[in-house]
């Protein structure tokens, strides 16, 4: 007994010296590891390639940092690159302090435009632009001013105005919910729009608001659903990326429980049918995109042709597919698409100007 | 024939408890199909690979330094505060307008800037101290809770001054921490003064505890409360001042943040996690002022080294964390190894 416990600590002292060499082997193989890559990246410096870095709700947020990688790898694909350096590639944040850090990295792995996912990125784009002059930055959902920076804004208010038509004309409850994540301008462009729609249809529709504050906290999404749907509330339209997902489990295990039960969600920033289903059924009734995939695509492609926009700020909305509605699939009967159809008119022909703030009642 | 002494098994313990972290993550990332020789060098550049990356390493450390101060400190009189978290980020929003508002001459606006962050976080600790003291009301409830109420009127401090926005403006430089001098020194890292800070609040913490009266009096009243009492110390005085003493060193690493790393505040949908780890930074470094700059690098090494693993590993996140997390967890279970080695030791003594 004694002996193999003897062992055992003998075995374990000898682990530790084969580690402790390995590691000492390990330093040569940093520096030749570290140079190779540079040496490539030099000889093929005439290629065009893009990243992007994510914001805290990670790159399968279902929403739009995963649209944005969409964006980037169709991008990427389109042109047979590969992902990595030299091609296409991203890079997740998990907390606010990785931003620059992830910046940086790529700018040092000589990638030649670098998106930059989510209004949080602002300053940290502001400050990595001014040291890594010679690559082009873009900056989706916020703006910065420098002449190597492009901003990406959205016409969210557009989108959730179709959102909120679609809400309003689909209800039988008269009872609608916004589930926002953070309370940001973003996030209240959504509302604002959303408001106005619902308000453009049945303007005695009193819409049941609630920010959560956090786009990765599904739990809260799901209790603020629950709460919802438990007072009347039959559409519930998101907009709080990786928390709405909690909205979406919620509706589920009541379609889930009751197969008549009358609940829907509508998705935002991607096409999020696939979340909503239920056996046969689905619960998602649309989901309105903020095709910030189209927006990556469209800088990606200016600045490989050497016509990077810097300094600009592109606004996308409706006109342009910057933003839409996503195919129902039968969950919204035609005569009800028709009248959406119309408003979307209406505000491409300019004849509606859709608010970008809520109006504060009270 | 001794030939292991304490001092080795002292210095073996932490050496091998990360090896193993490591043998075990390596597993991890076996069975996951990722290499974890690529996987581990890309954590080593993370960490050591050039000037920038050790700045930026340095950089995540500050705030650790503090948070770890913190907990240690109201350990040592035997109160766990949980609430780092929370005086952490008043700290930083107390610092950043501090920074933001006022226009004054560096000598006495950064010095400002660091004491508001410190008043704050102190105000943030004296609440539940008070409570401890005067009603017994247990401390790590009320910190626990505090941090959710510092978290929600910070945001909403920061949607106030910043008029319906979700950031404050940048400091001044003059209340800045960045330099230029290290910054440069360091390949543009956002390395700034704060370690300074940090290392000059551990001398303070050791002073405080080793060398003054009321020091004595903190570290007696964690030993035994009762006994304290009876000798004639005031205990309740004591738990308030430790609990402000911790807020203080807290709020300070909120600094860090405010006046170094970011150079403003935006509002936040979640904790920052630098206070609970604090937690086990001081654990780690058995509360000691030496043993948290331990447990700071340790941990600010590893979190900031692990960004480099999906750079250049292209290892998930995910997994990063398992890794990460396996590490600490073999560093915070040393007591094993070390009753290991002891034995070990005495095997040896008996031949």
């Amino acid at each position: 007994m004694k002996k193999r416990k003897f062992g055992l600590a003998m075995s374990l002292v000898l682990a530790a010296g084969t580690m402790l060499a390995a590691c000492g082997s390990n330093d040569k193989d940093n520096n030749d590891a570290g140079e190779k890559p540079a040496a490539g990246n030099d000889t093929e410096k005439s290629e065009f390639s893009i990243a992007m870095v994510t914001d805290v709700g990670g790159v399968d947020d279902k929403s739009f940092n995963q649209s944005a990688w969409k964006g980037v790898k169709e991008f990427g694909e389109e042109q047979g690159w590969a992902k990595g350096t030299g091609g296409f590639d991203y890079l997740q944040s998990t907390d606010p302090a990785d931003y620059t850090t992830n910046l940086n990295n790529l700018a040092r792995r000589d990638f030649n435009l670098i998106f930059g996912v989510g209004f949080l990125m602002e300053d940290a784009i502001a400050d990595i632009a001014a040291q890594q002059k010679d690559t082009e930055f873009a900056i989706i959902d916020g703006e910065v001013d420098a002449p190597n920076v492009t901003s990406i804004l959205f016409k969210e208010q557009e989108g959730g105005y179709l959102a909120g038509v679609a809400a309003a004309l689909m209800t039988k409850s008269d009872k609608i919910g916004f589930i926002g994540g953070m309370d940001i301008p973003v996030i209240e462009r959504f509302e604002a729009g959303f408001l106005a729609g619902v308000a453009a249809v049945k303007p005695e529709i009193k819409v049941d608001t609630k920010y959560t504050g956090a786009f990765d906290k599904a739990e809260l999404g799901k209790a603020e659903a629950s709460r919802m749907y438990s007072s009347g509330v039959d559409i519930i339209f998101h907009a709080a990326g990786g928390t709405g997902n909690g909205v979406f489990s919620e509706a589920k295990e009541r379609k889930q429980a009751d197969k008549d039960a009358y609940v829907w969600v509508i998705g935002v920033d991607s096409d999020q049918y696939d979340e909503g289903k239920v056996g046969d059924d689905n619960i998602t009734l649309t989901s309105m995109l903020k095709r910030v995939d189209v927006a990556v695509k469209d800088i990606a492609q200016q600045s490989m042709d050497g016509k990077f926009p810097g300094g600009e700020t592109k606004v996308y909305g409706l006109h342009d597919n910057g933003v839409s509605l996503a195919d129902s699939r039968g969950a919204i009967p035609q005569d009800v698409l028709d009248q959406i159809d119309e408003y979307a008119q209406k505000i491409a022909d300019g004849e509606v100007e859709v608010p970008e703030f809520v109006e504060k009642k009270k | 024939m001794n030939i292991m002494s304490n001092k080795m098994i002292n210095i073996l313990v932490p050496v091998i408890s990360i090896i193993l972290g490591l043998l075990v993550g390596a597993v991890v990332m076996l069975i996951s199909d990722y290499n974890p020789v690529t996987g581990y060098i890309a954590l080593w550049n993370g960490i050591f690979g050039d000037s920038y990356v050790i700045g930026e390493t340095i950089r995540q450390i500050s705030p650790y330094i503090l948070a770890g101060l913190a907990v240690a400190f109201a350990f040592r009189t035997g109160l766990f505060n949980i609430g780092v978290e929370g005086q952490l980020i008043v700290g930083w929003f107390a610092a950043a307008y501090v920074g933001m508002a006022f226009e004054l001459p560096k000598i006495i606006h950064l010095p400002l800037a660091l004491l508001a962050a410190a008043v704050a976080g102190a105000l943030w600790g004296l609440i539940p101290g008070i409570l401890k003291a005067t009603l017994k009301v247990h401390e790590v409830i009320v910190t626990i809770m505090m941090n959710y109420i510092a978290l929600h009127v910070v945001n909403a401090l920061i949607k106030t001054i910043s008029g319906g926005g979700f950031k404050t403006d940048r400091i001044h430089e003059t209340a800045s921490l960045r330099s230029e001098f290290l910054s440069n020194l360091t390949d543009y890292s956002t390395l700034h003064y704060g370690i300074f800070v940090a290392l000059a609040m551990v001398v303070v913490m050791w002073f405080i505890l080793e060398k003054t009266k009321s020091g004595y009096e903190l570290k007696s009243v964690g030993f035994n409360e009762n006994a304290s009492q009876y000798a004639g110390m005031n205990v309740n005085k004591n738990i308030i001042l430790a609990m402000v003493i911790s807020g203080a060193f807290a709020g300070l690493g909120g600094a860090m943040e405010a006046l170094g790393t970011f150079g403003n505040m935006s509002s936040m949908g979640g904790f920052t996690g630098i206070g609970f780890d604090g937690i086990a930074v001081a654990l780690l470094g058995a509360n000691t002022p030496l043993g948290v700059i331990f447990g700071a690098t340790l941990f600010g090494s590893l979190k900031y080294g692990a960004n480099n693993m999906p750079n250049a590993a292209g290892i998930p996140v995910e997994i990063v964390s398992i890794i990460i997390a396996l590490v600490i967890f073999f560093v915070a279970c040393g007591y094993i190894i070390r009753v290991g080695l002891i034995r070990l030791r005495n095997k040896k003594e008996a031949k």
